[in-house]
């Protein structure tokens, strides 16, 4: 395995699996049935209970 | 504190101890004249003196099972006083070198007070000694709250705090007698690197525990940004440190790298210390103390998630602009420009998030400075990573490189940004942790603020000016085509410069004294009304031990 070859395959790889990863998160946070679960995590931390809950 | 450890927690807080005197006592003995051997005197002093601590404790009463239905905050506590005493020491160095650049006789041939023994002095006392046991202490408070789980238990938090504080206790002192391995911001040699892998394990590993064992169906934004802060830290820090001491008993070694492959681990390291440690945390600590502190929940959830994995992601990659026009190949400098200028997306992202979550409540923002410390904080992380996106840019890079012009972005951001946000966030959660209705004084708060923010421009101001005049002064050529000026030509056109940031230094060193006396006057309220409030039900009751906390 020479120079070019690594420099080859990270630079096609690199492109392919970062932009697998940025379109796996994009689906993640659009995702319609995950917004009750976000909107649960953003409001719950306004509680003013300050108790761990058993 | 102490009499809040269950009777084993004692037993193992004495053994771990022992160990550690022991290897202490096993340095000093290996290192003798050597400078390990200082250290290991260190390790075994501080060891010996928190055993007696632990003794003196060890036969008191059980701590009540009732404990267990409230948080565990003494080593908050603890940590934002250890936090504040090394900004007002990191700082204060940080003033005395920006002086020795505009007064350099002030060594008085002192090797110690030196310019390059004391400068990791500031650096690594403000961004460890400060900012990390700011992160260790806000963390430990956002994961509890966030999960609705008390920690795991009571003698790790300990381990990751003082340890961690030894750490850099040894990486400071060591400066001062010449110890460095010559990598920014991974200075300490390899015995220092070793226990902070250690330290830093743990530290995860409280984590994951409370994690597993959290109430909430959904893991908060700001727990993946503190854990990825820990996580990344620990594989740049292991991996750029990676070295051969001379032999067990030298405390020199050498890098596993050579060359440009080591500017390289160097510089993937630096960059990623900036972004992990710099921003993820500090993110994290915004993304739980801005909302609680302006009672309205984050103005777009998904967006801190896409913004999130964009600053994991992409981060990683950025650390070759530092080595523009290097031995470096050209392409892997791209690379990096490239990386460094898509980021501005993510980083915008999080600034804007912060920002819209208080459209709406500016009149709080108005009069309370607290907040407003959290909302300058968000704009100078914009502005920072706008800069630090654009000074990547190769051919920007060519006139900002090695000038002034970087010192002054560096500390746009880390006045700016870090701090900014630390002091807003401590603000909020100190009369939390002791049970206060306020901070002992708002006004004080208010001093602080425009100290701070007045320190800041005066001296990002007077860095940009003195970067852009070096940078020109040294790419100015005559007609003959040789340099204009020579490179005593630029230093004395920085001298006016130096001195404007030194002031500028000097305020924001002022703004952390008064921010230092404010929170030790409001620890003094709480312990004047201890008494009275020990009955006091719903909120959790600190120890009464707590009134002798390390550095009151």
């Amino acid at each position: 395995m020479d120079h070019d070859t690594i420099v080859g395959f990270s630079k096609s790889w690199g492109l392919f699996y970062l932009i697998a990863m940025a379109i796996g998160v994009l689906v993640y946070a659009l995702w319609p049935s995950n917004r009750k679960r976000f909107k649960r995590a953003k409001n719950s931390i306004l509680d003013t209970d300050d108790r761990p809950r058993s | 504190m102490i009499s809040g450890l269950t009777v084993s927690e004692r037993q193992s807080a004495l053994i771990i101890l022992t160990v550690m005197a022991f290897v202490g006592l096993a340095m000093a003995i290996a290192g003798r004249a050597d400078l390990l051997g200082f250290h290991g005197g260190i390790v075994l002093l501080i060891s010996t003196a928190l055993i007696f601590a632990v003794i003196g404790h060890y036969y008191d009463p059980e701590p009540p099972k009732e404990r267990l239905a409230e948080y565990y905050d003494d080593p908050t506590r603890v940590g934002i006083v250890l936090a504040m005493i090394w900004a007002v020491v990191g700082m204060a160095v940080g003033v005395w070198v920006a002086a020795l650049l505009a007064w350099p006789d002030m060594t008085w041939d002192v090797g110690w007070l030196s310019f390059g023994r004391l400068r990791p002095v500031h650096t690594s006392g403000v961004i460890f000694g400060f900012g990390g046991n700011a992160l260790i202490a806000t963390s430990f408070h956002v994961l509890q709250r966030t999960s609705r789980a008390r920690l795991p238990d009571q003698i790790s938090p300990w381990f990751v705090l003082i340890g961690y504080n030894l750490f850099c206790v040894v990486a400071a002192t060591g400066y001062l007698m010449g110890l460095t391995q010559s990598k920014e911001y991974a200075e300490p040699e390899w015995y220092a690197d070793l226990w902070l892998v250690i330290v830093w394990v743990v530290y995860f590993l409280i984590y994951l525990r409370t994690l597993q064992r959290r109430q909430e169906p959904h893991i908060y934004v700001a727990n993946w940004y503190y854990m990825a802060f820990i996580l990344v830290v620990a594989v740049l820090h292991i991996v750029n440190n990676l070295a051969v001491p001379v032999s067990l008993g030298h405390a020199k070694s050498y890098s596993l790298f050579s060359g440009v492959q080591d500017a390289m681990v160097q510089w993937w390291y630096g960059h990623n210390a900036v972004a992990f440690f710099l921003t993820a945390g500090f993110l994290g600590m915004m993304y739980y103390y801005l909302p609680k502190r302006a009672g309205r929940p984050i103005f777009s959830y998904r967006l801190s998630i896409i913004s999130f994995w964009g600053i994991t992601f992409m981060y990683m990659w950025a650390g070759s602009h530092h080595l523009h026009y290097t031995a470096l190949p050209q392409w892997v400098q791209t690379l990096g420009m490239t990386f460094s200028i898509i980021l501005l997306v993510p980083s915008w992202a999080s600034a804007g998030n912060a920002l819209a979550t208080l459209n709406g409540a500016w009149h709080k923002v108005r009069d309370d400075a607290t907040l407003r410390f959290m909302m300058v904080a968000a704009v100078f992380y914009g502005l920072a990573t706008f800069e630090g996106s654009f000074m990547a840019i190769r051919a920007v890079n060519s006139l900002s490189h090695y000038t002034d012009w970087t010192i002054g972005h560096v500390h746009g951001g880390a006045l700016g940004w870090v701090a900014m946000i630390t002091f807003g966030s401590f603000y909020a959660l100190v009369p939390w942790m002791w049970k206060q209705e306020r901070m002992y004084s708002s006004k004080l708060v208010e001093v602080h603020f425009w100290l701070a923010l007045s320190g800041t421009i005066i001296y990002v101001f007077a860095m940009w000016n003195s970067g852009i005049i070096q940078g020109l002064m040294w790419r100015t050529y005559n007609e003959n085509g040789t340099l204009s000026y020579s490179f005593i030509d630029s230093l004395v056109a920085m001298h006016p410069y130096y001195i404007a940031r030194a002031f500028g230094g000097l305020l924001f060193l002022a703004g952390a004294v008064v921010c230092a006396y404010n929170i030790w006057m409001t620890i003094r309220l709480a312990r004047a009304q201890d008494t009275v409030d020990n009955s006091k039900a719903d909120i959790p009751v600190p120890q009464p031990a707590v009134a002798l906390q390390a550095g009151e």
